[in-house]
């Protein structure tokens, strides 16, 4: 590898025994990628909350000490090592406890106590604390051409994809090392030539419902593989919400770190700037079929009582806890329904003042900032609805739930308030 | 017996051998697993209810969460790890795994290995030469 100065420093010990442990995780990371220097990254979303249970870590590091967990976990290294401060701009990303509702989330107060442990270090070394897999909407927003180091799969589409900022998928511990050194390899997202499309794909269905771009990526996701996609034959162009799923539920079912949208997204203002006028590998279509293939694979419950709605995956936007507000306004949800909305302490801090989370309450529902419906203490034999294609894919192995609904917002509120699913694909 | 080698590019050196448990999909990271055992517990995986401990582990490719890397770790933790990671295309994710999970990493061989190894086939892996021997299951 050829390594500049500051980072043969770093790799020598000269910088410290952090840096350097950072370092020599970074420069076998390269080596495995096949990547051959590394590039200044301004901006690191760091997921050091994406924890196991308490009970694993625990038998992993008794002492639970955070500078322990962070050198024994995410430095990989049987080595203490301390680290003094981040040298570039760092956030936290998901998967943090909301502090104030331990008893509905798995692990309850000894969870809670683990994630503050691990929210404190972060402060501690200068880390700005969101908590969201929505790093975009608490005001981290990377520019176009800005080399990055982001983890939380949904964030990383939305980064490459719609900010035209450059980052690979970064895992905890490769982000952790980015922001202790301020390097990541070049390689993959970083080079445009990589970022030009190879698969396209004609959208032959209206694409009306933030559920509609749900079933897009998910069925794209499992089509795809390290490929990306271009869409085109979109007619109404897709809003925060829309992009927010797309970007969610192509990575969750597969491995989509970027897309384009013709006549959307910035790197993407023609189907000819998109493929760089390359030959196109593949031609596909996502039609009616398709569509409804997609819905099969998120819809597999075989009850109609629903036990518990989660809503917010990624992290709910200020227009959905706005709608959900509305619809919730003066109504019951059903006694025997749990209703739990997760965003960001940015979004939940403004509905708060609001007086949304208070209508939502009075409904009978719980607004959560940080948290993530992963997290949530649910039971396998509970029936469990969302309008997220992301969290069907995963909350079956988070909790053992094995009845699962996934339909529109509209679907999963009337669910909440009936008991009932009635959802269907329209 | 039917005797194959592949040759691939190492991303991680070591030895070891073992039964293969070989899925031609992407291979998450978070919420595939029961971190007790071992055994496979995603819903639609052509891998679901098999057990990767001990075995050696062939997939295409990384998928799913960012946070790969970390529950593959938590198997090596708990002592119910692969022995040996076979991988067709290599992408951040498996590369990051190259790099922290401490045993034989290959990628980028001269034939596909989800196709050429098949599930119960015994597998020895070279991770410092990139080599693949496959003893093809009777």
């Amino acid at each position: 590898m050829k390594l500049s100065s500051d980072e043969r420093l770093m790799i020598d010990g000269k910088a410290g025994p952090a840096k350097q442990k950072a370092m020599e995780l970074l420069v076998r990371y390269a080596q495995a990628l096949d990547a051959t220097s590394f590039v200044n990254c301004t901006n690191v979303t760091l997921i050091l909350g994406a924890l196991p249970d308490p009970e694993y870590i625990q038998k992993i590091v008794p002492s639970l000490d955070a500078d322990e967990i962070a050198s024994k976990i995410f430095l990989a290294s049987d080595d203490i090592v301390k680290v003094d401060r981040v040298a570039t701009f760092t956030s936290t990303n998901a998967y943090f406890y909301d502090q104030a509702f331990p008893n509905v989330q798995r692990g309850g107060k000894e969870a809670c106590d683990l994630s503050k442990k691990i929210e404190d270090y972060c402060k501690r070394i200068g880390i700005v604390h969101l908590a969201t897999c929505t790093p975009y909407q608490s005001g981290n927003i990377p520019i176009k051409g800005e080399h990055c180091a982001w983890t939380e799969s949904s964030a990383i589409a939305f980064c490459n994809s719609v900010l035209g900022a450059r980052t690979n998928i970064e895992g905890p511990h490769s982000s952790f090392a980015s922001c202790i050194t301020g390097k990541t390899p070049l390689h993959g997202m970083h080079l445009g030539s990589n970022r030009l499309a190879k698969v396209v794909v004609n959208v032959e269905v209206e694409m009306s419902t933030i559920f509609d771009w749900n079933l897009l990526g998910y069925y794209m996701g499992k089509q795809v593989g390290l490929e990306v996609p271009a869409y085109t034959g979109i007619k109404v162009p897709p809003d925060l919400n829309m992009l927010m799923a797309l970007c969610s539920s192509g990575i969750a079912s597969g491995s989509i770190v970027m897309f384009h949208i013709v006549g959307v997204t910035p790197e993407a203002p023609t189907l000819e700037i998109a493929t760089g006028n390359a030959k196109v590998a593949k031609m596909m279509k996502y039609g009616y079929s398709e569509r409804r293939m997609a819905y099969q694979m998120v819809n597999f419950s075989k009850k109609d009582d629903v036990d518990v709605v989660v809503l917010g995956c990624p992290h709910y936007s200020l227009e959905r806890l706005s709608t959900v507000t509305r619809m919730l306004e003066g109504k019951k949800i059903h006694q025997n329904v749990a209703l739990y909305i997760t965003t960001c302490r940015t979004n939940k801090s403004i509905v708060d003042r609001l007086g949304y989370t208070e209508i939502i309450r009075r409904a009978g529902g719980i607004v959560l900032e940080d948290s993530c419906g992963n997290i949530l203490d649910l039971k396998p034999f509970q029936v469990f609805a969302t309008d997220s294609a992301k969290l069907v894919r995963y909350i079956p192995g988070m909790t053992g739930i094995q009845n699962i609904w996934c339909g529109t917002t509209e679907d999963c509120i009337e669910a909440a308030i009936s008991g009932k699913w009635r959802g269907d694909m329209k | 017996m039917k005797k194959v080698i592949l040759k691939g590019r190492a991303m991680h050196g070591g030895i070891a051998e073992g039964e293969a448990v070989v899925t031609k999909e992407g291979l998450g990271g978070m919420s595939v697993f029961d971190m007790n055992t071992g055994r496979v517990v995603e819903i639609g995986s052509d891998i679901n209810g098999q057990n990767v401990k001990g075995k050696i582990l062939v997939f295409k490719c990384g998928k799913g969460s960012s946070s790969w890397v970390l529950w593959h770790q938590v198997l090596r933790f708990m002592a119910v790890s692969p022995k040996a990671y076979i991988v067709k295309e290599c992408n951040p994710q498996t590369a990051l795994g190259a790099a922290v999970l401490r045993c034989p990493f290959i990628t980028e061989f001269d034939d596909d290995p989800t196709q050429v190894i098949s599930t119960g086939d015994w597998v020895k892996v070279n991770g410092d030469k990139g080599v693949v021997e496959i003893i093809k299951k009777e």
